[in-house]
């Protein structure tokens, strides 16, 4: 106990043996699985790049790869987009301030597999809200296809996403805002700067870093989307909302081809690993 | 498949079920073979074990389940841990206990779930043989699903199977002109025309549904004369027959509701049940949950099994469960006699009877059950076992079967016909590129 090394590996294994277990072990198998052919039910065999070059001759994974790229950048922009404005709005001034910033958050606190399974109620063929409310006020006269048509489909999850990702930029930008010193934007007007050039030359580059780090944080998590798109289309129609994550679900667990499943996962893992590094890449020319 | 309101709706409903046709055919005339001799089954003394089964659609299954169980233990003196999970848990759940070699000592799992693993399953050809020559012999799909063709070895027990008829309105079929559906393909799509041409289009779910979806577009396609793979398991998708079956499900697609594209295992329910739409497929639940909530609708609505089409024979595709034990289990004697047990009439017909039609048996003597002809809306699912091909037909049960169901490939199939507008070839091509994926070691050569 005399040896602070000592006891300092001891404070830290607990923290450390979780990581290990629960986070390093099935990383690691998930990247080994990869490159074997295991099926549901036996071992396999190690097999090199074979699952992977089977991948890229398949139409279903190429369809998903052109899926989870188009969810994750039109999502992320909109997130990003309309996140910044709302944390502009809510940086103001105003009654109730507190409880509006409380119910910004509230997308974010629902567990998504419950907001899930509003939006699929919403976006039902049949028994819409949307549709319904158009119908009545005669704007339509027919029920919106929401999750039936690819495109449509494609949009409806997205619009979902945003819906759920928008407190996450919110909350961290307003953060961001609130820390940016008053007399700066107070020197500026008394220099005869206007609204938008102290947004422009103030708020802008002071928040830039941040956004950064929520924009990865984002993307990551909306690149490896789950649960949303295996609750409101299973990847339907016709694989047009198969993203990476839940094509490789499919084709591990109900499909038994664990080592495919697998390979597909791996393949979220070099393209976050790009975006990280990219980040910080910016920040350091920041500093 | 009726899961969300209608397994709720089923809660409540079964109770009445049970006290109004189950309890009321009490004693029922015994439905078994006279005098085929016992099979002796030891179970090991104090055995306890586990069993992992999936979680009860409707509430009798469990009852009495649960009740036959209990009744087993009490005779055996020994143990019974059921474990209930979701039926699409069940799958991996038995895979990882079949790699590790350790966890439940039996399973009622699905589809091919036994040709996963058909090596480490313990023999079950003596009970399999003593059953069927007791109850009628199993029905035709039954070997196909549980005997192992490396060995010609049964390697599973057929429970039966959760099972799918059109539902439908009868009084927007009359309608439309007809008494019942048609049973040969082609009435049954000018019918549907009619129903739409009427204002009351059917739906069937071309989502990725996982039960509805896949049971009724591999009848279809199936019916024409097309199927996935060969005897060989030789990819054949892209067949004339496949073509003639997509020609004739555009035809039926342009007469169903808009929306069906993204219907999942429960819309078809609700549609049904709102009066959206006349007709559709689906399992027993919508029927219960009607009498429970809508009795109108109840008693507008009725069943029949699917429409035929050029091959003339039934070739319909239902949920198919099966019971199997691991070789690794301490205990695989008492599992067998518990099998045995419970498929014995004493177990077996109060079973059935409290399911008010949702299961399908897969011996033959328990369609003479009095359940299946109580009310006649029931006694079309008393036959759809005996209707059904398997999955992957017609070529051999195992991972590429499971995997081709699990990728939805032939619900694509039809969805890209009559939603994406592909015409037949191209979308029989696609699928047979998809299959190719699966089957690829077995590509037949050309030339």
């Amino acid at each position: 106990m005399e040896n602070r090394n000592f006891l300092g590996f001891l404070l830290v294994f607990p923290a450390e043996a979780i990581l290990l277990i629960f986070l390093a072990y099935p990383f690691v198998l998930g990247l080994w699985l990869g490159f074997t052919d295991t099926v549901i039910g036996r071992k396999g065999e190690f097999i090199g790049f074979a699952n992977y070059a089977s991948l890229l001759q398949d139409s279903t994974f190429w369809l998903a790869t052109y899926n989870t790229f188009l969810y994750t950048i039109v999502a992320v922009f909109f997130k990003a987009l309309l996140g910044f404005m709302l944390a502009i709005v809510l940086n103001r001034d105003f009654k109730a301030k507190g409880l509006m910033r409380a119910i910004i958050l509230l997308p974010w606190i629902i567990p998504t597999a419950l907001s899930a399974i509003a939006f699929w109620w919403l976006y039902d063929s049949t028994f819409s809200a949307i549709s319904w409310t158009l119908m009545k006020t005669s704007l339509m006269s027919h029920r919106i296809d929401f999750l039936g048509d690819p495109t449509n489909a494609r949009l409806s999850l997205i619009v979902a996403n945003v819906w759920r990702g928008i407190p996450f930029f919110t909350i961290g930008l307003l953060a961001g805002l609130q820390t940016i010193d008053p007399t700066l934007y107070e020197a500026a007007a008394i220099d005869g700067a206007g609204s938008w050039k102290r947004f422009r030359r103030i708020t802008l580059p002071l928040i830039l870093p941040l956004m950064a780090v929520i924009t990865t944080f984002s993307t990551i998590w909306t690149f490896g989307d789950f649960q949303l798109v295996w609750v409101i289309t299973k990847g339907g129609p016709a694989n047009a909302t198969h993203l990476f994550g839940t094509l490789s679900f499919q084709r591990a667990i109900p499909g038994g081809h664990f080592g495919e499943g697998a390979a597909i996962s791996n393949f979220i893992l070099p393209i976050l690993v790009i975006c990280v590094l990219a980040t910080f890449k910016f920040l350091r020319r920041e500093d | 498949m009726g899961k969300g309101i209608t397994r709720r709706d089923f809660l409540k409903t079964t109770a009445v079920g049970i006290a109004g046709a189950g309890l009321a055919s009490f004693p029922f005339e015994s439905v078994a073979q006279k005098g085929v001799p016992d099979l002796p089954i030891k179970p090991e003394k104090g055995a306890a074990i586990r069993v992992l089964r999936w979680s009860v659609f409707v509430q009798g299954d469990k009852d009495l389940w649960d009740k036959n169980t209990k009744k087993w233990e009490e005779t055996t003196g020994c143990k019974v841990m059921t474990e209930y999970i979701s039926w699409e848990d069940v799958r991996p759940k038995a895979a990882m206990a079949a790699s590790v070699g350790a966890g439940h000592d039996m399973v009622l799992g699905w589809h091919d779930d036994p040709h996963l693993y058909p090596d480490k399953l313990v023999d079950m050809t003596d009970l399999a043989n003593y059953l069927g020559k007791k109850y009628g012999g199993w029905e035709a799909v039954c070997p196909k699903y549980a005997i192992n063709p490396k060995t010609g070895r049964w390697i599973a027990i057929p429970m039966g199977g959760p099972v799918n008829c059109i539902n439908y309105r009868e009084s927007w079929v009359k309608e439309a002109g007809y008494e019942k559906p048609p049973g040969e393909v082609y009435e049954f799509i000018k019918m549907c025309k009619k129903l739409k041409a009427n204002g009351h289009p059917p739906g069937f779910a071309l989502g990725h549904a996982v039960g509805d979806g896949n049971n009724w577009t591999h009848q279809w396609l199936w019916t024409f004369g097309g199927k996935c793979v060969d005897k060989d398991g030789n990819v054949v998708i892209n067949s004339p027959q496949t073509w003639a079956a997509l020609e004739a499900v555009k035809e039926l697609y342009d007469t169903l509701i808009p929306g069906t594209a993204s219907w999942l295992d429960p819309h078809n329910n609700k549609a049904f049940l709102s009066g959206e739409i006349s007709a559709t497929t689906n399992g027993i639940s919508i029927y219960f949950a009607a009498k429970k909530d809508f009795p109108e609708i109840a008693k507008d609505m009725n069943h029949v099994n699917m429409p035929i089409g050029p091959v003339k024979r039934p070739t319909e595709l239902h949920l198919f469960n099966q019971a199997f034990i691991f070789k690794y289990s301490k205990f695989p004697n008492a599992c067998k006699h518990y099998i045995k047990f419970m498929l014995e009439e004493e177990q077996a017909a109060p079973w059935i009877n409290a399911m008010i039609g949702y299961v399908g048996p897969s011996l033959k003597a328990y369609k003479n059950l009095p359940i299946w002809t109580s009310d006649p809306k029931i006694t079309p699912f008393r036959d759809c076992i005996a209707n059904m091909l398997w999955n992957g037909y017609e070529g051999p049960e195992g991972v590429a079967s499971a995997a081709a169901m699990a990728e939805y490939i032939v619900v694509d199939l039809i969805g890209d016909a009559c939603v994406r507008g592909k015409s037949p070839k191209e979308a029989a091509q696609i699928a047979e590129q998809r299959l190719l994926r699966y089957y690829k070691k077995k590509t037949p050569k050309k030339g």
